[in-house]
């Protein structure tokens, strides 16, 4: 059921290897450089500050689906974002305000280097890619999303992490002035979540920093937001400050809040149901009134990538 | 208790003139019958995308809204005693089987919205809803409850089941409560708007069980 169409990953194997030969290009002509910046530089990651600017550089990146993406609207006007309210249309109607630049990230924990860089230094030295990825959220519901980022497991060897690094743990910006839905106690703040390092640096998770060719919208997560597309869509952290790595698994912000319906691990899995909803179909958004749910697929359609990454695990109970 | 209060008693009709009668049964309960469907045009106009839109998920957005009028009819059909007796004014006990009507109205087309267009009338997955998902099984309890009352609405039904119709029909304090707990449960963490329903509630129970304690000192 998986494994259906085949030319598909011909296709993605091509062009991640182009990928990671121009990247390993890149990395050798930086060196050289000094690890001085390219600027211009048609390698080089960069990120306009204002939300839904063209993003130059894009290529188009591997592990694509061949369905038809969701609409921009759709994608920017029914989202979850609590930090901007608990409301599919809070974080729109909430979020214009906000400024994502200045912008730092915090890399912290087991690894060679880390310390707070500035989200140009973050991403300069990758490639910006397209992927369009199946989006499954928690409630049933799912999109279509052609994201533009930057791999993360890239980002991670960059930072060489230790062998005592076995989780990746992610926060997002806790600011509640600039965040309307932190002043009241929904969640615990910041958000938070985690990957063990296995996941981490699987090749599907993307840091994404944009949509439809364009820097990502706040209500999206701007400036810089995680991609997980084979777990359930709380897992992708929005408005990231901090990575860092951990000897011990991290808990989660919906851990924190409902143990028992929301775990670690989160993986899209038809035959586990959540406490209040099945999760065996799902509505495609976009697909009309009368339009029938579909059938949720084992790793929402990835488990020719993932699967082997939870052998021996009992799904149902690290769910 | 409610029994007392229902309304056709002669004392009431005694304050009426006729011409007051007839202005409420041809002039107010109509005006009153259009303005409770107005949530449901605006579903309707709001699909047609002429006074607004119904968003990225139209039938969730459909469902939530008719679940939600459900829930304030009921509310309101609940407040029609207190606010009687409070206030004096007798004439406001001929909207209350209207009100009533249009809970249960809302309510079915909730659970016409999931049966049809959300779940697509797939038996194996509605059932297992029902069984295994509590918060459905709650809903689809008051949802019985609520067809037991609209279907004994009449005044004919009414007389035939005598002093067994007001039983029945108090069963709408449990189908406020099932209601409210059916929402609180399906809510993922903010549970702030299903509050304001569980207070309202609790205020419209808890004035009759203060009423009743009184009564009985």
């Amino acid at each position: 059921m998986l494994i259906r169409k085949p030319p598909d990953i011909r296709s993605y194997e091509i062009t991640s290897e182009t990928n990671y030969v121009n990247r390993r290009q890149f990395l050798r002509t930086s060196a050289l450089a000094g690890g001085s910046l390219l600027a211009g530089s048609a390698l080089s990651a960069i990120v306009p500050d204002s939300p839904m600017a063209e993003l130059p550089g894009v290529i188009a990146g591997g592990y694509s689906t061949t369905e038809a993406p969701n609409s921009v609207e759709d994608i920017v006007t029914y989202n979850n974002y609590y930090e901007f309210g608990t409301g599919k249309s809070d974080p729109v109607n909430n979020s214009q305000d906000f400024k994502p630049r200045p912008w730092t990230i915090e890399v912290a924990g087991h690894a060679d280097i880390t310390g707070t860089f500035d989200i140009e230094d973050f991403i300069k030295p990758h490639i910006l890619e397209e992927r369009i990825y199946r989006m499954r959220c928690v409630e049933a519901w799912s999109m279509v999303i052609p994201w533009v980022g930057i791999p993360l497991v890239d980002v991670i060897k960059r930072f060489k992490p230790t062998s005592a690094a076995k989780f990746v743990r992610f926060e997002t910006l806790h600011d509640p002035a600039r965040m309307p839905g932190q002043r009241r106690g929904s969640l615990q703040w910041p958000y938070r979540e985690g990957l063990t390092i296995a996941e981490a640096t699987n090749p599907l998770p993307l840091l994404v920093v944009g949509l439809y060719g364009h820097a990502l919208p706040n209500q999206n997560g701007a400036p810089i937001r995680l991609v997980v597309p084979w777990k359930y869509g709380f897992k992708g952290i929005k408005g990231i400050v901090k990575m860092s790595f951990e000897s011990r698994q991290p808990v989660s912000s919906w851990q924190m809040a409902a143990s028992h319906e929301y775990g670690f691990y989160a993986n899209v899995n038809p035959n586990v149901a959540h406490p209040r909803w099945s999760q065996a179909r799902e509505r495609r958004i976009g697909a009309g009134f009368f339009a029938e749910k579909q059938a949720t697929l084992m790793f929402n359609g990835y488990g020719e990538q993932v699967a082997h990454l939870y052998a021996g695990l009992d799904l149902r109970r690290n769910f | 208790m409610p029994a007392s209060t229902c309304g056709e008693t002669s004392k009431t009709t005694a304050a009426f003139t006729l011409n007051a009668l007839s202005q409420i049964r041809f002039v107010w309960k109509p005006l009153v019958f259009i303005a409770c469907l107005i949530p449901a045009i605006l579903v309707l106009t709001d699909a047609l995308e002429i006074t607004g839109r119904l968003g990225a998920n139209p039938i969730e957005e459909i469902q939530d809204r008719f679940g939600n009028w459900g829930l304030r009819f009921i509310l309101a059909a609940l407040t029609v005693t207190p606010l009687r007796q409070l206030s004096g004014w007798n004439w406001l006990t001929r909207f209350r089987r209207m009100l009533g009507l249009f809970a249960f109205f809302y309510v079915c087309t909730h659970f016409l919205v999931w049966l049809l267009l959300d779940q697509r009338l797939l038996m194996s997955a509605i059932l297992e809803d029902i069984v295994e998902r509590p918060f459905i099984t709650i809903g689809f309890t008051a949802l019985l409850l609520l067809l037991s009352m609209a279907g004994t609405s009449t005044l004919a039904m009414r007389r035939r089941l005598g002093r067994r119709w007001q039983q029945l029909h108090n069963s709408i304090y449990i189908v406020g409560m099932l209601g409210v707990w059916h929402y609180w449960w399906q809510v993922k963490l903010d549970v702030r708007e299903p509050l304001i329903y569980a207070s309202v509630l609790a205020a419209l129970l808890g004035y009759r069980l203060w009423r009743r304690f009184r009564k009985s000192r």
